[in-house]
C-alpha cells in the first residue's frame, strides 16, 4: 500500500512535468483540445442524425442509445487519457528508445502512461460525460442505490477494460511493428461500435468485439438492466454486476501479455 | 549492499545471437543466426574503472544491455551486484545508472533542474540524499549557470554533464557510460573526465565506460577490455596491452640528403617523405640500439629518433587483425 | 512529364514496401465497414426497409465503399509535405527545376494508385463475402465510377496540398489538419451517407467539396445517378471543385514561395 502509494506520487509529478512541458506550446494545445472534442461529439451528432430519420435502432429509443454513447464514450475517453498511450511503444522500439523504460525503476505502462501523457485528450471524455448525465436524467430510471451505484462502478470497469484492450493490443508492437494499425479496429472499433446496441450487430460481431474482447460489459450489458431496456439476446439480470469482476480479468490477462511482449523484446532487441 | 569481495559485474561464457530474418522472395523469409556475443568472461570488482572497447558491431552494446538487464542472454550467465539483471530488473535500475551519449534521460523542455527533481521522484530517494548529492554534482560539474535552461538549449557539454548527473542522483554502485564524450568540446571532454576520475576516486563508484576515444581509457582506465567478434580479445592493464600488442617501434631518420629507401636487417621503411624516412622493426627480433648501429653504418644520419606506438594506432591494428601474435603474453 | 512518371512509379513501389502496414489498414477498414453496414441495417429496418431512398443493399455497398476510399483520396489526412516544411527540407524541394505542385501531384498519384488497389478493394470484397453488395448495372456505369475515383483522388490531393502549405505560417499545422479531417469526415459522407441527413444539410453538404472524395464516387458506383446528365453532373462537380482547390493551392503556394524568399525561410 504504502509502495503503491508512492507510485502514484511519481506518477503525478511525471505527469505535471508532461503538462507543464505541453503547455509552452498553448496555442497547439488549445487547438487540438477543440479538436479532440469535436472528433469525439461528432459520433453524437450521427446518432441525433439518424433518430431524426427513425424513430429507434435496434429497438432502443435515442435517450437509451445516449446511455450507451455516455457511457463508451466516457469510458474510452478515460482509457484514451491515461492507457493509450502505451501505443507509442511502436515509436520507441523503433528508435530504440525503449530500453531507457526498462533502465528505471518504475513499472513500464506507468512511465509511457506519464510521459506521453496529453492532456488534451481529456477533451475525448466531455462529450462523453455530459451526454451520459444528461441520459441519465432524462431516461426513465427506477433509482435505487444498487443502479446509483451501478454507474460509477460501471464506468471505472470499462475504463479499465478499455485500457486492457489498449495494453494488449499494444504489445502487437514488441512483436511486430507494422502490423500497429490493426490494434485501431479493437481500441477506436470497438469504442465506436459500443455507441449502438449490440444486438444491432452479427453474431460474429457480437462475439469478437463484445464478449472475447469483453467490451460488452463496458456499456451495453449495464445499460440493459439500468434502464430495462429491450433485450432480445436474453442477457440474464446479474450479468449486470459482472463489470467489476470482468475488468480485474482483464488487467490480469493484459498485464500478461504485457510482460510476455516485454520479454520478447529483451530476448530480439528490438 | 556489495559485499567487497563480491564483483560488480560477473559474465561467465556469457553468449547472445539474434535470429533475423531477411527478405527471400515476395512473401517468403530466410531466418539466420547472428552471434553477437560468444561465450564472454571477465569479472570487473568494485571501484575498478574499465574501459570497453571494440569496432562498430563487436559485440560491445550487446554486453553492457544484457549487463544492464535489457537484453536476455541466449547462453553462459551474467550477475551484476549480485543480482541477476533480467529477473531482478527494476531492483538493479534502482543500484545503477547508465548513460547513453546518444540518447537523452532529460526533459527535453523543462529546465534542467526540473529534471533532477523528477528523477528524485522516479528513483525515490532520500530527500537529503538527493539534494546533498545534486549541490556536489552541481558544484563539481559547473552546472550552477545552467540549471534554470530547458534542456533543448543546452549546449553540447551542458547536456552531457546533466545526464551524468541525472544518472548518479541516486547514489548508483555502478554507472555505465556508452561513449560519454563522443562530440564533446575539449573543455567539456576533460570536466567530464576530472568528474569521473573524482566520483571513482571518493564514492568508489565503479565504472564502465565504452568509447571511440582512447584518450578516455588512457587517461581514466587502469584496465581496458576490447571485444571483437564477439570474443573479449584483450583484457587487462592498459601498459599491459601496449607491452602486448606494440611490438613494433618505427625509427624516423633524418637522413642528409634524400635517398632511395634504405636496405637494413630486420627493418621495413613504412614511409619516405624526401629525405626523411620511417623504418619499422619488431622489438622481439632485434633492439633499437642494433638497428641505430645498423642504420648508420649504412647512410649520412642528420637526425634520428624513436617513436612510441600510439595507443590508437595498435588497438586499430587489432580491430583489423594486424597484430604481431595475439596470442603472445602482456 | 518523364520525370513525373518516374516520380509516380517510385511513390507506388514505396507505398507497396509497407506490407504489413497495408495488411493491418485493410483488417481496420474492412471491421469499421461490417460496423457501420450492421448500424445502417438497423436504421434501415426501423424505417421499413428504406431510409433516405436507399435500401438496405444501397446502404451496406456505401458502408464498405467509403471504408475503400478513405485510404485512396486520403481522406484522413496526410502530411508528409507540412513534415518537409517544418524541418525546412522544403527548400531542396522549392530549388528542383519542377513545379513543387506537380511534383507532389505525381506522387500522390502513385500512392493513390497503389492505396486504391490494395487497400480500397479488399474491405469491398471482404464486405461482399457476407452482404449482396450493389454493383455498377453496366461498363458505362463503370467508367463514369473509374473517372469519378480519379477526380475524387484528385480532390483529395488538392485538398490535402492547401492545408499542408498551411505549415508555412502555422509551423504546426496538424490542428488544422484534424480539423479539416473533422469536417471532411461529417459532410464527406464518411460517418454517414449524407442522403440520410436533413434536407437543409444535405443540400449544405452537396455545396461543399467534401462531397466530392468519397460520397460521389460511391454513388456513381452504386448507379445513384443512372442518367447520362446525371453522372456528367457528379463528374463536372468533382472537376469543378478539383480545379478550384488546385488555383488555390497555386496561390497560396505562390505566396509561401514569397515568404520562403524573403524571409529566408
Amino acid at each position: 500500500m504504502a509502495e503503491a502509494l508512492s507510485l502514484l506520487r511519481s506518477y503525478r509529478r511525471l505527469v505535471g512535468a508532461k503538462i507543464r512541458s505541453d503547455w509552452q506550446y498553448r496555442a497547439s494545445f488549445l487547438l487540438f483540445l477543440l479538436s479532440q472534442t469535436a472528433i469525439t461529439a461528432l459520433d453524437l451528432v450521427v446518432i441525433v442524425v439518424l433518430f431524426d430519420v427513425v424513430p429507434s435502432i435496434g429497438g432502443w429509443d435515442i435517450t437509451e442509445v445516449a446511455v450507451l454513447y455516455g457511457l463508451s464514450g466516457l469510458s474510452f475517453g478515460l482509457g484514451d487519457l491515461f492507457i493509450s498511450q502505451v501505443e507509442t511503444i511502436a515509436v520507441h522500439v523503433r528508435q530504440g528508445e525503449f530500453d531507457r523504460f526498462l533502465l528505471r525503476p518504475l513499472p513500464t505502462i506507468m512511465q509511457l502512461s506519464a510521459t506521453e501523457f496529453a492532456l488534451r485528450r481529456i477533451g475525448r471524455t466531455v462529450p462523453g460525460a455530459a451526454t451520459l448525465v444528461v441520459a441519465l436524467v432524462a431516461a426513465d430510471v427506477d433509482w435505487t442505490v444498487g443502479r446509483i451505484l451501478l454507474v460509477p462502478v460501471t464506468v471505472a470497469s470499462g475504463t479499465a477494460i478499455f485500457g486492457a484492450v489498449w495494453v494488449v493490443t499494444a504489445s502487437i508492437s514488441f512483436w511486430t511493428v507494422g502490423a500497429r494499425e490493426v490494434a485501431n479496429s479493437f481500441t477506436y472499433g470497438g469504442g465506436f461500435a459500443h455507441q449502438y446496441p449490440l444486438h444491432v450487430y452479427a453474431r460474429w460481431v457480437r462475439t469478437l468485439l463484445g464478449w472475447i474482447v469483453p467490451m460488452a460489459f463496458v456499456a451495453y450489458v449495464p445499460a440493459v438492466r439500468l434502464l430495462d431496456a429491450p433485450n432480445p439476446l436474453g442477457l440474464p439480470d446479474w450479468l449486470a454486476y459482472a463489470p467489476p469482476f470482468v475488468a480485474v480479468a482483464s488487467v490480469v490477462v493484459a498485464r500478461a501479455v504485457w510482460a510476455a511482449g516485454i520479454r520478447a523484446y529483451q530476448s530480439t532487441g528490438s | 549492499m556489495t559485499r567487497d569481495d563480491q564483483p560488480v559485474i560477473l559474465c561467465d561464457g556469457l553468449a547472445k545471437s539474434f535470429t533475423v530474418r531477411h527478405p527471400a522472395g515476395l512473401l517468403r523469409r530466410r531466418r539466420a543466426e547472428v552471434v553477437a556475443v560468444d561465450g564472454v568472461s571477465f569479472t570487473v570488482g568494485a571501484g575498478e574503472m574499465v574501459g570497453y572497447l571494440g569496432p562498430n558491431g563487436a559485440g560491445k552494446s550487446t554486453t553492457i544491455k544484457m549487463i544492464t538487464g535489457i537484453l536476455t542472454p541466449s547462453g553462459g550467465r551474467v550477475e551484476t551486484l549480485g543480482l541477476t539483471p533480467i529477473r531482478q530488473r527494476t531492483e538493479l535500475a534502482r543500484r545503477i545508472g547508465v548513460v547513453f551519449g546518444q540518447r537523452t534521460q532529460l526533459w527535453w523542455d523543462l529546465p534542467l533542474a526540473d529534471s533532477f527533481e523528477l528523477l528524485h521522484h522516479v528513483y525515490r530517494t532520500g530527500r537529503r540524499r538527493h539534494d546533498e548529492n545534486l549541490a556536489a554534482f552541481v558544484d563539481l560539474l559547473g552546472m550552477g549557470p545552467f540549471l534554470a535552461t530547458p534542456v533543448r538549449q543546452l549546449s553540447l557539454g551542458q547536456r552531457m554533464r546533466g545526464e551524468l548527473t541525472a544518472a548518479l542522483l541516486h547514489d548508483p554502485a555502478l554507472v555505465v557510460l556508452d561513449e560519454p564524450t563522443i562530440g564533446l568540446d575539449v573543455v567539456s571532454k576533460q570536466a567530464v573526465r576530472d568528474f569521473l576520475v573524482a566520483l571513482n576516486r571518493d564514492r568508489g563508484t565503479t565504472v564502465l565506460l565504452t568509447t571511440h576515444d582512447l584518450d578516455d581509457v588512457e587517461r581514466l582506465c587502469e584496465r581496458m577490455m576490447i571485444i571483437d567478434h564477439g570474443h573479449v580479445i584483450h583484457d587487462g592493464g592498459v601498459a599491459a596491452f601496449k607491452t602486448a600488442y606494440g611490438t613494433h617501434r618505427t625509427v624516423v631518420v633524418d637522413l642528409v640528403e634524400p635517398a632511395p629507401p634504405l636496405e637494413v636487417k630486420a627493418t621495413t621503411v613504412t614511409g619516405v617523405d624526401g629525405p626523411r624516412q620511417w623504418l619499422s622493426f619488431d622489438r622481439r627480433q632485434t633492439t633499437a640500439a642494433e638497428v641505430v648501429a645498423r642504420i648508420v653504418a649504412v647512410a649520412a644520419v642528420h637526425d634520428l629518433s624513436i617513436e612510441e606506438p600510439e595507443i590508437e594506432d595498435l588497438v586499430r591494428r587489432v580491430y583489423t587483425g594486424l597484430a604481431a601474435d595475439p596470442a603472445s603474453p602482456g | 512529364m518523364r520525370l513525373l512518371w518516374e516520380v509516380a512509379r517510385r511513390s507506388f513501389r514505396r507505398w507497396s514496401t509497407y506490407r504489413m502496414a497495408t495488411a493491418a489498414g485493410v483488417v481496420t477498414n474492412t471491421v469499421f465497414g461490417y460496423l457501420r453496414a450492421y448500424i445502417l441495417i438497423a436504421v434501415a429496418v426501423a424505417g421499413g426497409g428504406r431510409v433516405g431512398g436507399w435500401d438496405e443493399a444501397t446502404l451496406v455497398t456505401f458502408s464498405f465503399l467509403t471504408q475503400g476510399l478513405i485510404a485512396g483520396t486520403g481522406a484522413f489526412g496526410e502530411s508528409e509535405l507540412a513534415e518537409r516544411v517544418r524541418t525546412g527540407d522544403v527548400v531542396v524541394d522549392l530549388y528542383r527545376p519542377v513545379d513543387l505542385q506537380a511534383w507532389w501531384l505525381a506522387s500522390w498519384i502513385g500512392r493513390s494508385a497503389f492505396t486504391f488497389l490494395a487497400r480500397g478493394v479488399p474491405p469491398v470484397l471482404l464486405g461482399a463475402v457476407v452482404f449482396d453488395l450493389v454493383v455498377p448495372p453496366d461498363a458505362a456505369t463503370w467508367a463514369a465510377f473509374l473517372a469519378s475515383v480519379a477526380l475524387a483522388s484528385g480532390v483529395g490531393f488538392a485538398l490535402r496540398f492547401c492545408t499542408n502549405l498551411t505549415a508555412f505560417w502555422l509551423l504546426d499545422n496538424r490542428g488544422v489538419d484534424q480539423l479539416v479531417t473533422l469536417v471532411l469526415a461529417f459532410f464527406g459522407g464518411l460517418l454517414l451517407p449524407v442522403v440520410l441527413f436533413p434536407a437543409w444539410l444535405e443540400e449544405l453538404a452537396r455545396s461543399l467539396p467534401f462531397a466530392a472524395m468519397v460520397q460521389y464516387p460511391a454513388e456513381v458506383f452504386m448507379g445513384r445517378h443512372d442518367t447520362v446528365g446525371g453522372m456528367i453532373g457528379v463528374l463536372a462537380a468533382q472537376a469543378g471543385w478539383l480545379a478550384v482547390l488546385v488555383v488555390a493551392g497555386r496561390l497560396l503556394l505562390g505566396a509561401a514561395t514569397r515568404k520562403v524568399v524573403i524571409q529566408g525561410g
